[in-house]
């Protein structure tokens, strides 16, 4: 019997949605493998945020009562124990900015091999993951040959458990080693507001690291005057200072839902499809065929977006740049 | 102050390209400097200008083809690299998280630094995890995902600022030595001059076994296996739009027209 053991996530007093699905992977897991699955709730206000993680599938779940906010030391020390403790066989975390600082410390603290950003994974004796490599342009099967494990899970790919659960609450009493507490949470900043808002926007026209050079750039701002749109991007275009970071959707950017949403030059990596999954309809630009946004596309053109862009700006009456 | 960047070349895939026995031939791929390393060696180099005495020195797991990417970090200023390998490691079936984290464990006992800075994944296979694994090998303190330093040496505090889902950033003081995983954007990575091409050329870069550097050879041997790879086949049925650029455009517009987005 192998059980498994979750770790939900929380933000300034808030359980994040990556927590619900952490229930649904580690469900299906402990499924096949015939074993428990156990959550930990670490920091924060646990009594609370454990109500709230018992769910369906759940069967028994740790609070840790130590520090308020995530802190990887606090939460590295606590999950050693735990998993030690209830003799786990498989350690899921979130593939989230936090789980990353802490996930690969959890891993070498119990000697588990580790494998990360999995999107998904299946147990018949041995545990199969798959993950992607080369920005999603390939999958890979990674076979397991341990019995334990730890694993970090891609948000957004399993669905939330719902339903109301009956699971054992308890309070484990980790013993934390304050000296071994060498880094501290001092603040939160919100990034970036400004002039515009492109989660407001019915059009987005967006670019990414195909656009090569900010020289290239008043070529999509023409298309954006004509089609009386507004101008998002990727992250690379906001990293090299081309465009203001409120431009950016994805992960660390924004999370928009447009109506028509047309990624330029853009390649489709999780972290940017994170912020634009949700919009209605989606054109894509981009001369790979193999790019994953077309995974997404409800419409393409494999073509080179300085033939493609010029005859859009033409077609809705806009004036070519000179470049 | 010592200062180590862990800097990896990474593969890229050419657009068109296949999978035969799981893995991508080397005719579709390219190579180059992880991303997320170039902006963790311009942090070290810039932390360099600015202190007195700081020596940056680049760690390096690869085969000699790698040599070019290393020598372009000692062109934007690193001081000397060191560079990981010998049959043993080119043999591994797979080279896991713990196995890197190992060598560059390996390295950082030999070298000493005061502070590793490691990218927050890289850009072929995406782990994020080697920085951490490392930090918590060595008993070094860290930070993931960092957009922001500012550097006490005195103090021995490093203060940063780490980049959190949805524009949200956490203000974290660590104790240093620590490992810092850098995220993209957190400066402007130079490009190396003519002048520091040429100089980069003169700057030591040793390559070590794994015999040099202490370790037996098991030390790459590993319970995980990829046993396969393979194109993701596609979840959604997108309708391509073809023709000549005018006509791909006018297709486009008349979607937009259609549905009452666009006036124009
Ligand atoms: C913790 C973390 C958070 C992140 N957060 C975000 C985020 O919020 N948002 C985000 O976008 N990314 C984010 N990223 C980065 C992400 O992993 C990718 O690196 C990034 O999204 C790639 O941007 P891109 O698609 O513009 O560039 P690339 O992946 O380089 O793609 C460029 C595309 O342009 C195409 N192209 C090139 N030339 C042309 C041409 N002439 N005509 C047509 N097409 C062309 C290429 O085929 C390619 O598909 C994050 C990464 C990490 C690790």
């Amino acid at each position: 019997m192998s059980d498994v053991l979750i770790v939900t996530e929380h933000r300034r007093g808030e359980l994040r949605d990556v927590s619900f699905e952490m229930i649904s992977a580690g469900r299906e897991l402990a499924d096949e493998t015939g074993g428990k699955l156990h959550a930990a709730v670490i920091s924060g206000d646990v009594d609370t945020f454990a109500d709230q993680v018992n769910r369906d599938g759940v069967d028994a779940i740790h609070t840790i009562s130590d520090g308020e906010e995530f802190n990887h030391d606090i939460y590295t020390q606590a999950l050693e124990q735990l998993a030690n403790e209830l003799d786990t066989s498989y350690v899921l975390i979130p593939h989230s900015v936090n789980g990353l600082d802490y996930a690969p410390a959890v891993a070498e603290a119990l000697s588990l091999p580790l494998v990360t950003d999995a999107v998904a994974h299946s147990f018949d004796g041995t545990l199969e993951v798959t993950r992607e490599q080369y920005g999603g342009k390939v999958e890979t099967t990674i076979e397991v040959e341990a019995d334990r494990a730890a694993l970090t899970i891609r948000p957004a790919e399993w669905p939330q458990a719902d339903g109301m659960g009956e699971a054992d609450i308890s309070t484990f009493d980790a013993a934390i080693d304050e000296s071994a507490i060498r880094s501290t949470v001092t603040g939160f900043e919100e990034a970036a507001g400004g002039d515009v808002d492109i989660s407001e926007a019915d059009v987005l026209v967006s670019i990414g690291r195909g656009i090569e050079e900010e020289e290239n750039l008043p070529l999509i701002e023409a298309l954006v005057e004509a089609t009386d749109a507004t101008l998002s991007s990727s992250r690379p275009v906001v990293d090299n200072g081309w465009l203001p970071a409120n431009r950016q959707v994805g992960q660390s950017g924004k999370v928009v839902t447009p109506d028509v949403y047309i990624a330029i030059g853009i390649s489709g990596a999780v972290q940017h499809v994170a912020g634009m999954k949700g919009a209605d309809t989606i054109i894509a630009i981009n001369t790979d065929a193999n790019a994953p946004i077309y995974d997404l596309a409800d419409y393409g053109i494999e073509d080179d977006l300085f033939d493609v862009v010029p005859a859009l700006i033409e077609e809705f009456g806009g004036s070519v740049p000179d470049m | 102050m010592k200062v180590l960047v862990t800097v990896a070349e990474v593969a890229e895939v050419e657009d068109k390209f296949e999978v035969s026995d799981d893995e991508i031939a080397e005719q579709y791929l390219t190579y180059d400097l992880n991303e997320w390393d170039d902006y963790a060696v311009e942090e070290a180099v810039q932390l360099s200008e600015e202190e007195e005495d700081v020596e940056v020195i680049t760690a390096t797991i690869g085969p000699e083809r790698s040599e070019e990417t290393i020598r372009m970090t000692l062109a934007k200023g690193a001081d000397r690299a060191v560079r990981v390998w010998d049959e043993a490691i080119e043999s591994a079936d797979y080279l896991d998280i713990n196995s890197k984290a190992d060598l560059l464990a390996a390295v950082v006992e030999e070298e000493n630094p005061d502070l590793v800075l490691s990218g927050v994944q890289s850009g072929d296979k995406a782990n994020g995890a080697t920085g951490v694994s490392l930090a918590q090998k060595i008993g070094f303190e860290w930070g993931a995902v960092v957009n922001k330093l500012e550097l006490d040496v005195d103090g021995g505090v490093a203060t940063v600022h780490r980049e959190l889902e949805g524009g949200v950033e956490e203000v974290t003081d660590i104790e240093t030595p620590a490992v810092l995983t850098i995220q993209s954007g957190i400066n402007e990575p130079r490009y190396a001059s003519l002048r520091g091409i040429r100089q980069a050329q003169r700057k030591p870069l040793d390559v070590q076994t794994l015999e040099d550097i202490s370790l037996d050879a098991d030390v790459v041997e590993s319970p995980l296996a990829q046993t396969s790879m393979y194109k993701p086949e596609s979840e959604s049925d997108t309708t391509m739009w073809t023709g000549s650029p005018e006509d791909e455009a006018a297709q486009l517009a008349d979607l937009l027209r259609n549905k009452g987005v666009v006036d124009a």
